[in-house]
């Protein structure tokens, strides 16, 4: 009987300890990001190990932005999120699994890495693409997702939005000027990787609303002398903004790792890492190594420009906001 | 009494009591209770909220697209799918078996998988998008193109329904209607449209309310451009990326009810079609 009860108990605390030394994340994030956390989860696991002696496993879920956010509200236990913009992380806010002020626990708006909206073209430029102004001309088809769909597409919109509203001045002329834009385009995909396959694969289309990081990824995986970025003279500062789901970690116990995961992100190793996958770092040291990739643009942003997510999402993209509004005549 | 009494002996299956309980248990369980939460989510609206978003512009050109597109493409599945099965019945050829064994790809492919080759195929750079761009026909990225998505997802049901009531339709019977006279023509309505048109109905409503919920093959090649080339399936999937829950079960209420008026009618029909000719 003795003997059965020490078994037991030796049973039971080689469990409790493996269950410490080993442990999962999962790291809910977006689209054009899956090679960035291929390389980030490896260096990450190894530097946890190197410090902890806890072999951490993190799994990576990538889709849409916001179809990411809901499955978190919807139950999907993810220890972190890395999605494409603060309002899809506001509205797990909004269902109390994390508190409302997340964006302010992490350094730069919780975002490690910012990246921004080009537009890519293919080789030799035939259509003479220079700016947002050619995009509404007449002869040109344009490539975006669904801002509705793809968190991605609603920075391509805001910053289009955003040229014609600072050229113009005024708020119709915005409204007329990326409803030119969305008339000639003649797919919407649902994600910002299917509008690259679109462009890339498909070719369809003669200029592609991109992250810059994704415009890289086409030059680089598919075609090196197919395609060239076109920086256009105003553009967004992207900020995909990264989180700790607190109702989650709390639970499972792994909010040291998460800490420690999203944190990694700001260190030089996880901001280089970044540079190399084309997002810009936020460490001025390292963005300096990769400071002849990344061009010099005039950036709106969010914040300044837009008065926040939530404002923009109400007024843009809303049921019955300005972009139904494009498609509703 | 007797007879009665003489078939339940006879009965493979025991327990009436059972089955049925089990039967509905099941059903309630896997079918019922999620549409239940399906019409509660919808219940959160006023009746004149969801009347304005069932008719909106937007929302009712998506019910047009995916229920009129459906219908087409079964109607297309139809024709081309009894011609299918009728050759996969009466004759012998090499590779026939092959042939049997495509036919159920679109049951077994994921949806995704279908449509990425479907677009690969029929975008202007694809093989045959390429050959029709000359012509100035533009499959991908265009209501046509979400016709054959459905199309192709649509064809093992007319085929499959079809073939075994075919198998049991023996040449003899033609040959008979032969012998007694009858024209070509008379053979085809009078002894063998009767027997396999329930079928074929059957085929066409299962291809029907497959094509109106698809959802996997149909937005890679569809385009996606609200109110022209945008299913309604995708508006739903858009109503909830904007976290309006009962604006998306809305008009997955509307589809539903929708689809049920019309597969109801279809059954009408093939039974009227099968007690019209005798073969109920």
């Amino acid at each position: 009987m003795m003997r059965l009860l020490v078994a037991m108990l030796a049973i039971a605390g080689w469990v409790t300890s493996a269950a410490a030394q080993n442990i999962s994340l999962l790291n809910v994030s977006y689209d054009p990001t899956r090679e960035l956390y291929a390389d980030f989860n490896k260096a990450f696991a190894a530097k946890y190990k190197a410090e902890t002696g806890t072999t951490v496993a993190i799994k990576a879920s990538h889709g849409g932005s916001g179809r990411q956010a809901r499955s978190v509200i919807d139950g999907l236990s993810a220890d972190v999120v890395t999605l494409a913009l603060a309002y899809d992380i506001d509205a797990i806010a909004d269902k109390g699994l994390l508190s409302k002020d997340w964006q302010q626990k992490l350094p730069q708006n919780s975002s490690p890495y910012t990246s921004t909206i080009v537009l890519l073209v293919r080789a030799g430029n035939p259509k003479k693409i220079k700016d947002w102004d050619d995009l509404v001309r007449p002869d040109v088809k344009v490539i975006t997702p669904n801002p509705k769909t793809s968190g991605g597409a609603r920075w391509n919109y805001l910053a289009a939005w955003g040229y014609a509203a600072k050229k113009y001045g005024s708020e119709d002329k915005a409204k007329e000027f990326v409803k030119n834009i969305f008339k000639n385009v003649p797919v919407l995909d649902t994600g910002a990787r299917g509008s690259t396959i679109t462009f890339v694969e498909r070719g369809v289309g003669d200029v592609f609303i991109s992250w810059e990081n994704e415009a890289f990824l086409a030059i680089n995986e598919l075609g090196k002398d197919k395609f060239e970025i076109v920086i256009p003279s105003v553009s967004i500062l992207a900020e995909p903004p990264v989180a700790v789901i607190d109702k989650v970690v709390d639970k499972k116990g792994t909010r040291a790792a998460a800490e420690a995961y999203l944190n990694y992100l700001y260190s030089k190793e996880g901001q280089d890492i970044a540079g190399k996958h084309y997002y810009r770092p936020r460490d001025p040291e390292v963005a300096k190594k990769y400071e002849n990739i990344f061009p010099k643009l005039s950036l709106l942003t969010i914040n300044d420009d837009f008065g926040g997510w939530r404002a923009a999402q109400k007024k843009h993209f809303d049921d019955k906001g300005v972009f139904d509004e494009i498609y509703s005549q | 009494m007797d007879r009665r009494r003489n078939r339940r002996r006879r009965s493979v299956i025991p327990g009436f009591g059972i089955t049925l309980g089990l039967t509905l248990t099941w059903l309630a369980l896997i079918v019922l209770i999620p549409l239940g939460g399906l019409f509660l989510k919808t219940a959160e609206l006023s009746p004149s909220e969801f009347w304005s978003i069932v008719t909106g512009t937007r929302a009712l050109n998506a019910l047009k697209i995916s229920f009129g597109l459906s219908l087409v493409a079964a109607a297309v599945n139809l024709f081309f799918g009894a011609l299918v099965g009728w050759a996969l019945v009466r004759y012998e050829f090499p590779g026939k078996r092959l042939v049997d064994a495509i036919i159920d790809v679109p049951f077994a492919l994921p949806t995704a998988v279908a449509g990425i080759a479907l677009t690969t195929l029929f975008a202007e750079n694809g093989w045959l998008g390429g050959l029709l761009a000359p012509f100035g026909i533009k499959v991908a990225f265009t209501p046509l193109g979400i016709l054959i998505a459905l199309i192709f997802i649509g064809l093992p049901f007319v085929v499959r329904t079809l073939q075994p009531v075919l198998e049991d339709l023996d040449t003899e019977i033609e040959e008979a209607a032969a012998t007694l006279g009858a024209s070509r023509w008379q053979t085809i309505t009078k002894v063998i449209a009767p027997i396999v048109l329930p079928s074929l109905w059957t085929g066409f409503a299962l291809a029907f309310a497959r094509a109106v919920g698809e959802y996997g093959s149909v937005i890679f090649i569809a385009g996606n451009l609200p109110n022209i080339s945008e299913i309604a399936p995708l508006l739903i999937v858009i109503r909830l990326e904007e976290f309006k829950y009962a604006d998306a079960t809305a008009i997955a209420v509307v589809m539903l009810l929708a689809s049920f008026v019309i597969l109801f009618a279809i059954n009408r029909l093939q039974r009227w079609s099968a007690t019209r000719t005798g073969h109920a």
